[in-house]
């Protein structure tokens, strides 16, 4: 059926009718090849997002109560949540995260890109020892900390016993309220810095070795070539960076789940966990869905800082 | 001209310059390396007072006193660990399975076939990358809850499928899969619809083989992904018998009162299969991670 067909024609140069007929078979196949994924996107994506608004505007809850129907409630939980103190502590904690765990983790990861980017021996050995808390799970990972946290005979206080002569600790991590974020904070760096690094030594392989040896001619030394030209080859390397960890930041819950459960007193609670615990434990859907409806605008907010400022660049 | 004049002072400067580096990298190392140590070598103690003992000590670190695998014959005596093993395995192999088929035939549709309604279809794509499944979850509960199955249940809770199906289909993993074809020179399949061949075939035999690396890079990132998955089966799952890895840990964790022993021979057998794997195919992994990241 295409015997007519010159090898570099598109389908739509020549409208004859062995055309249309190819034409209406592609669309049929290409409506073929779309359909599994568009039906499972539609279900499971893109329907309970829509419900999400919906149930948000309900006092729908988990397990339908006969004798209480459900009922349309307005606005209701989107000014209940700013009068509830554990998610106006959730999202200051998500934020508080961001703040720190943001910059220390990016610019670790850059350090130790910087580091393994080096052309010296057994550099493979320690690019896979950075990577190996990448492909810890995350539960695993929680549970042997707690451990390590201890807070009488755990390891890190008898470090930092060691390394103060005595004049420090020991503390009770997890179960004091000032340091079991902080504590939650650094075994978060300790296992994702990996990730971050791997993408910013691919940034930096892909700067042209020319920049360098300009820069070199110019008398440039290393803080100079590092402050610029890596720092602004690297922006929207960054730029990725910074919005992934940020929003991984907000979407935390598996550590403060297992090694607090957002104790002690709120002190580690986060946005999802406390979507969590009002949807599913408490079983109140309908405010739950209006908790994710602002999890989402703060997302999208971020994602759409993203564009914008790598759009200003260009 | 300008190279001898460089070079001396470099090399001068190289050895002390060389050495310092190799201790700050080999600081950060012990960094890195001391809780998956830390857990090897604990799980390894059979002595639960011995670890305790050890546990702020240098020793904590070294396979001091009576080693043995009675932590590791205790786990699979007090809970079903073989079967939470499968259940991860199970449940993440067949997402990345058919997941690869799924996403990268709407991928290909994407950036090759022309059909009404392609350009309005890339866009939602796009749009769905930025919803983060937290956000849809609890409403997720309530329909996962009341959709019917073929064996006449009336609910997903408690079952394989409500842990695979929903994250099948993935939006990333089609921008990835839709990025890389459309880099492929399309003279190839030019010359295969000269030949009749049908656009099944063009797929399967034409772009598949071409595009090993993005089906790596994709089933890497869904792999450890889903491996990983705790909040979702936290909410579907009570039975023990579909319950995964990252569950079954937890409800270990809580039982109390706890044998760190057991527990770090538990965390072992979790952590040493894959640390295994991106031993072997480091290079695959080290990839994926990089070009998930290279399109901002």
């Amino acid at each position: 059926m295409t015997i007519s067909k010159s090898p570099t024609a598109q389908p739509q140069a020549t409208p004859r009718t062995p055309m249309l007929g190819w034409k209406r078979r592609e669309q049929r196949v290409a409506w073929a090849f779309v359909a599994p994924a568009l039906l499972l996107l539609s279900i499971f994506l893109i329907a309970p997002f829509g419900l999400a608004f919906y149930l948000s505007l309900t006092d729908q809850r988990l397990v339908p109560n006969l004798n209480l129907p459900t009922r349309f409630v307005g606005f209701k939980h989107y000014l209940a949540m700013w009068q509830d103190a554990t998610f106006v502590r959730a999202l200051l904690n998500n934020f508080l995260f961001v703040l720190i765990v943001v910059p220390v983790q990016t610019s670790f990861a850059l350090f130790l890109a910087i580091l393994v980017n080096q052309k010296i021996k057994a550099i493979n050995f320690f690019r896979t020892i950075y990577f190996m808390p990448v492909v810890t799970m995350m539960a695993i990972v929680a549970v042997v900390w707690t451990f390590l946290y201890n807070p009488d005979q755990g390891i890190i206080n008898s470090f930092i016993q060691t390394i103060s002569f005595g004049q420090l600790g020991p503390y009770r991590w997890l179960e004091d309220p000032k340091l079991a974020f902080p504590a939650i904070m650094l075994m978060s760096i300790w296992q994702g810095v990996g990730f971050q690094m791997v993408i910013y030594l691919a940034g930096l392989q892909e700067i042209p070795g020319e920049l360098y040896e300009a820069a070199q001619l110019d008398g440039a030394n290393a803080w100079q070539q590092f402050r610029f030209v890596t720092l602004p080859q690297l922006r929207n390397t960054s730029i990725f960076v910074v919005i992934s960890t940020t929003i991984m930041a907000f979407k935390l819950f598996d550590q403060v789940e297992i090694m607090t459960k957002g104790g002690p007193n709120d002190a580690t609670v986060t946005a999802m966990l406390h979507i969590v615990n009002s949807g599913f434990r408490n079983q109140k859907v309908g405010y739950a869905s209006a908790l994710s409806v602002v999890f989402f605008v703060i997302v999208l907010l971020i994602s759409f800082g993203q564009r914008i400022v790598t759009r200003s660049e260009r | 001209m300008q190279r001898p004049a460089i070079e001396p002072t470099k090399r001068w400067q190289k050895s002390p310059r060389r050495f310092g580096s190799y201790l700050l990298m080999t600081i950060i190392a012990l960094f890195s390396l001391f809780p998956i140590v830390f857990m090897l070598v604990t799980a390894l103690k059979a002595d639960e007072g011995q670890i305790l003992r050890e546990m702020s000590t240098f020793a904590a670190f070294l396979p001091t006193g009576e080693l043995s695998l009675q932590n590791f014959r205790d786990v699979f005596e007090r809970v079903p660990f073989a079967q939470y093993l499968i259940n991860s395995g199970l449940i993440a192999l067949t997402i990345v399975l058919f997941g690869l088929v799924v996403n990268s035939l709407i991928a290909y549709a994407l950036a090759r076939m022309q059909f009404r309604g392609q350009k309005l279809l890339l866009a939602i794509i796009v749009a769905l990358i930025i919803i983060p499944f937290q956000a849809v979850a609890v409403p997720l509960l309530l329909i996962v809850n009341q959709l019917p199955w073929f064996d006449g249940r009336m609910t997903w809770l408690d079952s394989y499928h409500v842990q695979i199906i929903p994250f099948i289909a993935d939006a990333f993993s089609i921008f990835l899969f839709y990025q890389f074809f459309l880099n492929i020179p399309k003279d190839i399949e030019e010359a295969a619809l000269v030949d009749g061949a049908s656009r099944f075939r063009m797929y399967a035999q034409i772009i598949v083989p071409l595009s090993r690396p993005v089906f790596a890079t994709v089933a890497i990132l869904q792999f450890l992904t889903h491996w990983g998955d705790f909040l979702w089966p936290l909410m579907v799952v009570r039975n023990p018998a579909v319950r995964p890895l990252t569950v079954g840990m937890q409800a270990f964790f809580g039982q109390m009162p706890r044998q760190w022993g057991d527990i770090m021979a538990f965390a072992t057998m979790v952590t040493l299969p894959v640390l295994i794997i991106f031993l072997l195919f480091q290079k695959w992994f080290v990839q994926s991670v990089a070009s998930s990241g290279v399109k901002g």
